[in-house]
């Protein structure tokens, strides 16, 4: 393909603002109250990463973690997403790889430890899971979207993605090989919502 | 004196404020109607008149001038109201006279939304149904066509078109096998926003194609130098995709007046200026855009009403949106 160059972010997207909206709103319902449920085991998971040294509670935070990887990879990619995006199909793959991963390091291996730690990576690694749990739900409402379609930790996949890289800022000996996938859906997840936003402005 | 720049949805409103609480003095509130009658009421005297046609160049049968593209408008997934509101949108497109609805495989659940508009309107007798084989490798063509005639409920295609051009070579051996078999009616090849032009024209000259897709709007009109006049020459017939860039140009335009002399045009809109000019380039079959809205779909099927501009009003056109943009 010789004319990469004359696509746009908007020549990729197949699907409108709102039909995605309505996925979400429609998504959230479906699942409600996993949201709330998942959302206060985030934050006992970072009260758990912040304070506690034991390896045997550190397994638990990336259980979870794993866990809500491949929550969103099935219930989310698999099930709902791929209805109106096939790339869909592919994100599914890649949200069970990495939570196959973070389960194969961190509760199998048990090579993720919180401790030791600097106060800076404390501070920063802890505000990014903060974000990802309180602050991002919020977002959408500051766009004008209604509270159903709400984005939180665990049942979608921006959250998610932002609370691991959190979490893995919080670890010193995370292996950087887990950073990739996060990084590359969350530049894909920041890439559709700024096309979508375009989209419909 | 020029007439008022404003969106579809500013139109709307307007109309029912205009027309609920009747604020305006008679001369104005006739004036007002005249321009926001074909946006604002459900059935449209402008749906009753049938739409131009042109001919498909290999085999003379009509297509009327304005279609229905499917691309984000009809990939709603499994969200019931949406899909009950593009079944209405196909059933308005189909009142007024439409015929051609053209989608993908590539377009995530358009195909089955498509064919559940078919099925619930009983609409399969009027519809020219045109899709596209989007795969490599090639071998995997034939089931992809399979798969698509069941998501549309057709037991086969009028027209099947080259998805971007992707692997065009083989696909093209199996669609014009289909064609001698009796399974297909029309082959084709498309490409969108003016990408592999020099490929293109390179199929054009070497392939007996029925159709070619192609990106065509008022702004732009990369097409008219090379593309459009060899596809007259070759007697294939010509899909203009993205007539209103997918509503970008119409956004742009709403920001200016439609000029009174649109009304010449019997343009009431900008969308309809957008078509009208799009729609009469001789070499141009059918435009095929997309949307969600009963009241866009009709106002579309009237720009294939009445008069058609000439070459020097098309020329007008284009240099007075080319000033504006």
């Amino acid at each position: 393909m010789s004319e990469w160059w004359s696509y746009r972010l908007g020549s990729f997207l197949l699907f409108s603002q709102r039909t995605y909206g309505s996925l979400v709103a429609s998504y959230n319902a479906e699942i409600w109250p996993l949201q709330p449920v998942l959302v206060t085991l985030g934050l006992v998971a970072l009260v758990v990463a912040v304070r506690s040294r034991s390896p045997l509670h550190a397994r638990w935070v990336w259980l979870l973690l794993g866990g809500a990887w491949c929550w969103v990879a099935w219930a989310f990619h698999l099930c709902r997403f791929s209805t109106i995006n096939w790339v869909a199909e592919y994100l599914a793959w890649l949200f069970a790889l990495q939570g196959m991963a973070l389960l194969w390091a961190g509760v199998v291996r048990s090579s993720l430890c919180f401790q030791p730690r600097s106060p800076a990576r404390s501070a920063l690694g802890g505000g990014i899971v903060a974000v990802a749990l309180l602050a991002w739900p919020l977002v959408g409402l500051g766009l004008g979207r209604p509270w159903a379609q709400a984005e939180s930790f665990g049942a979608l996949p921006d959250p998610t993605v932002i609370a691991t890289l959190g979490f893995l800022t919080l670890a010193p000996r995370a292996n950087g090989w887990l950073l990739v996938i996060p990084l590359a859906v969350g530049a894909l997840g920041l890439a559709m919502a700024w096309g979508l936003r375009a989209a419909a402005a | 004196m020029p007439v008022p720049s404003a969106d579809r949805r500013t139109l709307l409103r307007q109309s029912l404020l205009l027309g609920v609480c009747g604020m305006l003095p008679a001369q104005a509130h006739a004036q007002a109607r005249r321009e926001l009658l074909p946006t604002a009421l459900p059935p449209s005297p402008l749906a009753v008149t049938a739409p131009l046609t042109r001919p498909i160049p290999s085999s003379n049968e009509t297509l009327p001038l304005v279609g229905l593209g499917s691309w984000v408008t009809f990939n709603v997934g499994n969200d019931r109201a949406a899909r009950e509101q593009c079944a209405d949108v196909m059933q308005a497109f189909f009142g007024a006279g439409g015929k051609l609805i053209d989608c993908s495989p590539m377009y995530g659940s358009s195909q089955e939304v498509i064919g559940h508009g078919l099925r619930s309107r009983d609409a399969l007798a009027r519809v020219f149904s045109a899709d596209k084989v989007w795969v490599s490798p090639a071998a995997r063509g034939p089931a992809q066509i399979e798969a698509s005639s069941s998501r549309w409920g057709v037991p086969r295609f009028d027209l099947l078109q080259v998805h971007n051009l992707l692997s065009w070579q083989d696909h093209l051996v199996s669609l014009f096998a289909m064609k001698a078999a009796g399974r297909l009616r029309y082959v084709g090849v498309s490409t969108s926003e003016g990408r592999r032009h020099a490929e293109l024209e390179q199929i054009m000259r070497s392939q007996p194609l029925d159709f070619v897709q192609v990106t065509y709007s008022l702004r732009d009109r990369r097409v008219e130098e090379r593309i459009l006049p060899l596809a007259r020459e070759r007697g294939i017939a010509v899909i203009a995709n993205r007539p209103f860039e997918q509503g970008d140009l119409l956004r742009s335009l709403a920001r200016h007046p439609l000029p009174a002399w649109a009304a010449e045009l019997q343009c009431s809109s900008w969308a309809q200026f957008a078509l009208k000019f799009v729609i009469s380039h001789p070499a141009v079959t059918c435009a095929i855009p997309a949307t969600t809205r009963v009241d866009h779909v009709r106002e579309n099927l009237a720009a294939a009403t009445g008069r058609l501009p000439d070459a020097a009003a098309r020329a007008r056109m284009a240099a007075y949106t080319d000033k504006l943009l």
